[in-house]
């Protein structure tokens, strides 16, 4: 596969800003599953438009429950979650989803999969389809579309699941664990085509990872939670000076180690709080 | 097949099987077994008779009938048994019980419900088929990926577009396996049905040539029906492979 990836400009990748307007607000956010298990507790968070911002924690500390409720996939026992002001209960078209399994349709070819969303919104065949090769092409899978999931590996998979969010231009894109599926080579790649795709389509992305560096190097927030129940424990801002860099120099860069480091000590912690248990 | 470290194509093992029991019926021996030859001759025979086809032509009336309302209550059962807990947890027994049960004795009570004739038969090839289709469907239904069905509902897929564009597709390899599983117990069924009612088509056919001891006609209607439903069975067989491709995929 051959995708060329431009280096994001400066303007593109701007430090977030206090004037940044909130596209999507979360407050008092709790949840307690059926059976008792208490995944969130009084969350509030904000997430800044065009802006990506990372979910990052321990395992099982609540990421896919927040994500889930903020597309509203899952009810929050307590709490409200505002899209552009206005107070959501349920899926709506200016969010979409990323699945970490990719959640394709395995009969469908990836055209009609691209597709998915825009059929679901009632779009006619030929806007439809024209659509999502467009789309198909800014994934780098143009020669693909009549391809079936089952004949792509797993990291082309995750470029339909992108190219369907993308086609239904919601404004936000939720993404869980994205790339967790996928070696390490392709993941970076990704990262490097998501920074592009996002600065070309002004999205706001959360994005939930485990990987500190991957969270350090895309984000332009990150949002560290603590261990079940789920808090908001600290907000990093990596603020990594983009231009003229390569990416393997931004990750060489004293300014994005510092960040892995304290991150990781943040996290350390929890470790071993939970070994001492 | 491998004979003797040699490859043979599995035909022949068919024409084995031919081979002896043309050399048992000659030899006389058994007297159940007339020779294969003797019983294609009557096959081809029966074939032309005008009673044959009317009995044909009812018998397969009445099992379109009956498996057409077991394929759509089938469904339907394992759709709702899938998705609505308290469906399962309510029906899940009965219908387990019933697509292992000896079907074949309820079918005097049948006859003292719906008469002798078609009805009893129809309903008996519903009652073979539809316990299967129905488990097959459930068990389909209850293994679509939970994330399928979140990825849908993101995209505001609505109710309707839920079941046609992604839960009956998901689960359409297993609804197939049980429409295949179901025709071979709705042949059974018809058959039953008929020689217990006994004097319906054929049925009536099959207990006229055992009473007489016309065993080569005997032979060649068992033949007759064994290909119709070999034919259906792979022809079902054959779809099911078209949908295979993404059966091992889903998860
Ligand atoms: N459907 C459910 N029913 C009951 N408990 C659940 C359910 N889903 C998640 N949980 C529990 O809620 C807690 C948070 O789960 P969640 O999946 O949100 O964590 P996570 O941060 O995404 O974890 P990971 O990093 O492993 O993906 C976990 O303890 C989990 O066991
Ligand atoms: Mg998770």
């Amino acid at each position: 596969m051959t995708t060329v990836i431009a280096s994001p400009t400066q303007e593109e990748h701007s430090r977030v800003n206090d004037t940044a307007q909130e596209i999507v607000e979360v407050s008092g956010i709790t949840k307690v599953y059926p059976g008792g298990t208490v995944a969130l507790r009084g969350v509030d968070l904000a997430f800044p438009k065009g802006k990506m911002t990372t979910l990052l924690g321990p395992s099982g500390c609540g990421k896919t429950t927040l994500l889930k409720i903020i597309a509203g996939l899952l009810d929050a026992t307590e709490g409200v979650v505002r899209v552009n002001g206005k107070e959501v209960s349920g899926p709506g078209p200016e969010r979409a989803f990323v699945f970490q399994d990719f959640a394709l349709l395995p009969w469908a070819t990836v055209l009609t999969n691209v597709g998915f969303g825009l059929e679901m919104q009632g779009v006619d065949k030929a806007t439809r389809e024209a659509k999502s090769r467009s789309y198909i092409t800014k994934v780098g899978l143009a020669g693909f579309e009549d391809n079936y999931p089952h004949e792509l590996s797993g990291g082309m998979r995750q470029r339909v699941g992108l190219a369907r969010a993308l086609a239904v231009s919601a404004d936000v894109l939720l993404m869980d664990e994205p790339f967790s599926a996928v070696d390490e080579q392709t993941r970076r790649l990704f990262q490097e085509e998501l920074l592009r795709l996002l600065a070309m389509e002004n999205k706001t992305v959360i994005f939930v990872t485990h990987s500190i560096e991957e969270a350090v190097y895309v984000s332009d927030q990150i949002v560290l939670l603590s261990p079940r129940p789920g808090r908001i424990n600290r907000v990093v801002i990596p603020g990594i000076e983009r231009d003229g860099k390569t990416p393997d120099e931004i990750r060489r860069e004293p300014g994005f180690l510092d960040t892995v480091e304290d991150i990781w000590d943040t996290l350390k912690k929890y470790l071993d709080e939970e070994r001492m248990v | 097949m491998v004979f003797f470290g040699v490859r043979v194509p599995a035909v022949f093992s068919l024409l084995i099987w031919c081979a002896l029991w043309e050399v048992v019926g000659r030899m006389d021996a058994v007297f159940i077994f007339p020779p294969l030859s003797a019983v294609l001759v009557k096959l081809v025979m029966i074939l032309g008779q005008n009673n044959f086809h009317e009995a044909a032509i009812i018998s397969l009336k009445a099992f379109s009938i009956g498996m057409f309302w077991a394929v759509l209550v089938g469904v339907f059962l394992g759709f709702l048994m899938g998705r609505v807990d308290a469906a399962n947890k309510l029906l899940g027994m009965w219908v387990n019980i019933f697509a292992s049960a000896p079907l074949s004795s309820l079918v005097p009570i049948l006859m003292l419900l719906f008469g002798f004739g078609e009805t009893t038969i129809i309903v008996t090839v519903f009652l073979f088929a539809v316990w299967i289709i129905t488990l097959d469907t459930y068990a389909g239904v209850s293994h679509i990926s939970p994330s399928l069905n979140e990825m849908a509902r993101s995209f505001g897929a609505s109710k309707w577009d839920m079941y046609t564009k992604v839960l009956f597709w998901a689960a359409l390899p297993e609804i197939l396996a049980g429409i295949r599983m179901g025709f071979i117990r709705a042949v059974k069924g018809v058959v039953i049905g008929q020689l217990l009612v006994s004097v319906v088509a054929l049925g009536a056919m099959f207990s006229r040539y055992s009473r007489s001891f016309l065993l080569e006609e005997f032979w060649a209607l068992a033949l007759i029906l064994f290909v119709f439903a070999l034919g259906i069975s792979s022809m079902i067989g054959w779809v099911e492979r078209r949908v295979e491709y993404y059966a091992g995929a889903r998860m």
